[in-house]
């Protein structure tokens, strides 16, 4: 295949990428929008294996290869539980970092093969500086989703985790990495010398980002799943700089936007900039802040009180948060729906941006169990609406639903947007214990006269109120 | 004519960052266009898109040194070709793991009635 062949084959590729995309715009365009993504993923293959001379032995390598890998990431995609997406997404983030690593690796221990070597067989500097941003990034990428999956499937506690002088480690690492890539340029990327630097480097970026994710805190996970996305983006982008292809250039910026700006929609759902995510530690210091020794009483309700007033009520709107995910009480939840319908209840949904661990969590959950996508609204689409509402349903979620945010200039979340709740006749917050939420902060709603407290298993209590309608 | 041709002529290098600079701005547009409904299917599809990093890990699996390379530059390609594979292994998960569950979870949106 000629090479120019091969580059306007990349392009139409490209092209295929930025119409699975545009497909995500609606439900209905979608489905056809993911074809049009795997359609531009063979045009990306074919053109490779086409423009190469393979040899016998690389042939059984790259099919090996993708059967494996393929092999792989179908079972897991078959198997994986909806309510583990959020680590599944790092996962595979982890997996596109290290892979740029090793693409990066081979540029420089092979450049011929790839085209980009002077007559003499070293590197150009443009070469060497884009190659080295690769696998940094591709690094930083594949150790902070590492460390993001173990957050998030539990392996490690969600809580920040605040190593002294962390700003002066981090500056000193970056310091370093930027010294190493000065000596790579000075070794003109040939030689021994040229490869241990790479390696140096790719362990300082390992380590970088091993530190720039383990100050995070549970609640900001949505952010750092974004930032990860955007990270993995911006390697394949560097790489395509290295490589000269188009279709990793397209592909790279379009992920790379692509992260970014959920990044700024997770961070405007919680009121707060993307540095101080990044600086990490939130809900720590926050927390006992609260404790002014008042006893104050709640109302605690039974999942048959529960049942009679939703039954009598006209309208109800339910809230779901990350609980929901935990108990797995998707199910239970749009059969209480159901069973609402019939006795002639409006019934809603209301998804906060930031609820759950990643964008749109909630929303995949709901449309696993069946609920229809336009009986779910987001906050600025039904927010003016609890105030005609009987019922507010809340189950697993909590900051999200604090009037601390609106009205009290001293709260850690002061600002941020959130479901007012409150204007619903009788609020009903399903909880397993009276606990704050991630963010360390109490919520006044659930000392209030018109909330009532159902403290038990999310799973549980919805399908005891099912018995009872 | 050699020093002549590189006066005159643009460093292919503008023409890429001409592209990546110009997808950005596309991206911008489109993912801000994307249903909040379906972010996280954007990630999943994001994840195989970025994948196409395949391209240069199949490159590198059948890199070959010239006939009468030195034993170095001989090991150096082999290693290439292991990284190749390697790296070809880790985005092949992605890409078939990163299109199938977003295809599944796109099957489960549905309508009212």
């Amino acid at each position: 295949m000629s090479a120019n062949l091969a580059a306007f084959l990349y392009l139409v590729s490209g092209v295929l990428f930025i119409q699975a995309l545009r497909g995500l715009s609606s439900p209905e365009t979608a489905r056809r929008g993911n074809v049009y993504g795997m359609a531009g993923m063979a045009i990306a293959i074919l053109t490779t294996l086409f423009s190469i001379r393979i040899e016998f032995g690389s042939l059984v390598m790259i099919l090996g290869g993708l059967a494996l890998g393929g092999t792989v990431g179908a079972v897991i995609a078959r198997r994986i539980a909806m309510t583990a997406m959020p680590q599944l997404v790092a996962a595979f983030h982890s997996l596109v970092g290290l892979a740029a690593v090793f693409v990066a690796a081979a540029a420089l221990y092979a450049p011929e093969a790839f085209g980009i070597n002077n007559a003499d067989g070293s590197l150009h500097m443009q070469s060497l500086i884009e190659l080295s941003l690769g696998v940094f990034i591709g690094a930083v990428t594949f150790s902070g989703s590492v460390i993001a999956f173990a957050k998030l499937n539990g392996n490690m506690s969600g809580k920040p985790i605040m190593l002294p002088m962390r700003h002066v480690i981090n500056l000193a690492l970056v310091g370093g990495a930027v010294v190493l890539v000065f000596m790579l340029i000075g070794t003109h990327g040939v030689g021994a010398s040229a490869q241990s630097l790479f390696w140096i480097l790719t362990l300082v970026a390992l380590v970088f980002g091993v530190l720039l994710i383990i100050p995070i805190g549970g609640a900001d996970m949505p952010v750092v799943v974004s930032m990860l996305n955007s990270y993995s983006g911006w390697a394949a982008a560097a790489l395509g700089f290295t490589l000269e292809n188009t279709a990793l250039l397209i592909t790279g910026a379009l992920v790379g936007s692509s992260g970014a700006i959920l990044s700024y929609i997770m961070c405007k759902g919680m009121n707060r900039s993307f540095i101080s995510v990044i600086m990490g530690g939130f809900g720590e210091t926050a927390a006992a802040a609260e404790d002014d020794g008042i006893e104050r009483t709640v109302k605690r309700g039974a999942a048959e009180d529960a049942a009679f007033i939703m039954k009598n009520a006209g309208k109800v709107i339910i809230v779901p948060g990350y609980g929901m995910a935990v108990a797995q009480a998707q199910h239970a939840l749009k059969e209480m729906a159901n069973l609402l319908k019939e006795e002639g209840v409006e019934v809603k949904y209301a998804i906060h941006p930031v609820a759950g661990r990643m964008p749109g969590h909630m929303n995949v959950l709901l449309a696993e169990a069946d609920v229809p996508y336009d009986d779910v609204f987001e906050l600025e689409d039904i927010n003016s609406e609890f105030g005609s509402a009987d019922v507010a349903f809340v189950i697993g979620a909590n900051d999200v639903t604090n009037p601390a945010a609106e009205d009290d200039p001293s709260s850690p979340i002061y600002g941020m947007p959130v479901l007012k709740v409150w204007e619903a006749g009788t609020v009903m917050f399903i909880k397993r214990s009276l606990g704050a939420g991630y963010a360390g902060i109490e919520n006044p709603l659930f000392f209030r006269d018109n909330t009532m407290m159902l403290l038990m298993d999310a799973k549980k209590m919805v399908e005891e109120i099912n018995k009872a309608l | 004519m050699l020093a002549i041709a590189s006066a005159v002529t643009v460093d292919p290098f503008v023409f890429r960052l001409a592209i990546f600079t110009l997808a950005c701005f596309v991206g911008y547009f489109v993912v801000w266009s994307v249903t909040p409904a379906l972010h996280t299917p954007l990630m999943a599809v994001t994840n195989a898109i970025s994948s196409v990093i395949i391209v240069g890990a199949l490159i590198a699996a059948s890199a070959h040194a010239f006939m009468g390379s030195d034993a170095e530059v001989k090991a150096a390609f082999g290693m290439t070709r292991l990284f190749g594979f390697v790296a070809i292994t880790l985005a092949s998960v992605n890409i078939f793991g990163g299109f199938l569950v977003t295809q599944r979870m796109l099957a489960m949106y549905k309508k009212k009635g």
